[in-house]
């Protein structure tokens, strides 16, 4: 599916995932970790992109691994890219400083997630993120 | 469409508790801090966040959470949270809110709690 930048509009895409999730039989709490995950990801998009076309690309699948049901979102946007060694890693003592009260996406969606991957260049960003059932 | 968290409120003597239902983002984050800094300038000492009805905050949500508890922390107030789905605890802990603010698995709990803290202040 293709999301446009908008209010609101990860939350459409989360129905996607749940469905997908709730066909595999994912347990609820899991599939509540993937939706927060994707809507991370496409607010990461929202936001900092930049994308030439203001819109953001869902893929859901569903695969088996070893015997092992898995649920995969894939977010991609046409934005500029980012480094991801250059962002600033996120900690409850510089947030509560008040330094940076933003910034928690990647580290949300990484610590809710089984597998991550992110590439990155000047022709946009892909985050490939699985959980397992 | 529009997913916009609804708040509403009530008083148990100086408790406040603040009843969420739906997404909390930047719109449910600010209406929560509105309620919130509200009641807090008509006397409350604690408040309580009560998400049994809310299944996703945003990490801009949460931010806008860490305002507010940082607000209550200058006036040495409380802040605690009852009702969070596995997700919203992980994600809070992760973040460091768990750290500063208190979290029960229920309302009760949380008000018996609050009311004993209350009594030694």
């Amino acid at each position: 599916m293709t999301i446009p930048i908008a209010q609101d509009m990860e939350i459409v895409a989360t129905a996607q995932a749940a469905a997908v999730g709730e066909f595999i039989g994912m347990p609820r709490d899991k599939i509540d970790e993937v939706k927060l995950a994707l809507v991370e990801a496409c607010i990461n998009a929202f936001e900092h992109s930049h994308t030439r076309d203001d819109k953001v690309r869902l893929t859901f699948r569903m695969g088996e691994e070893k015997g092992a049901d898995y649920l995969e979102v894939e977010v991609r946007d046409r934005g500029r890219g980012f480094d991801e060694s250059r962002v600033e890693r996120p900690a409850p003592e510089k947030t509560f400083a008040g330094r940076q009260k933003r910034g928690w996406g990647l580290q949300i969606i990484r610590s809710l997630m089984d597998s991550v991957a992110i590439t990155s260049g000047p022709e946009g960003t892909r985050i490939l993120m699985r959980k397992y059932k | 469409m529009s997913e916009i968290c609804k708040v509403s409120a009530e008083r148990q003597g100086d408790i406040a508790i603040l009843l969420t239902d739906g997404y909390i983002n930047n719109q449910g984050g600010e209406e929560i801090a509105r309620e919130a800094y509200a009641q807090l300038d008509s006397g409350a000492r604690a408040l309580l966040l009560n998400l049994e009805k809310t299944r996703i905050v945003n990490s801009i949500g949460i931010s806008i959470l860490i305002e507010v508890l940082e607000r209550v922390m200058d006036r040495k107030g409380e802040l605690a949270f009852c009702g969070l789905t596995p997700t919203i605890d992980k994600t809070f802990r992760i973040m460091g809110l768990a750290q500063y603010a208190k979290v029960f698995p229920t309302q009760e709990e949380a008000l018996r709690a609050l009311a004993v803290a209350g009594r030694g202040a």
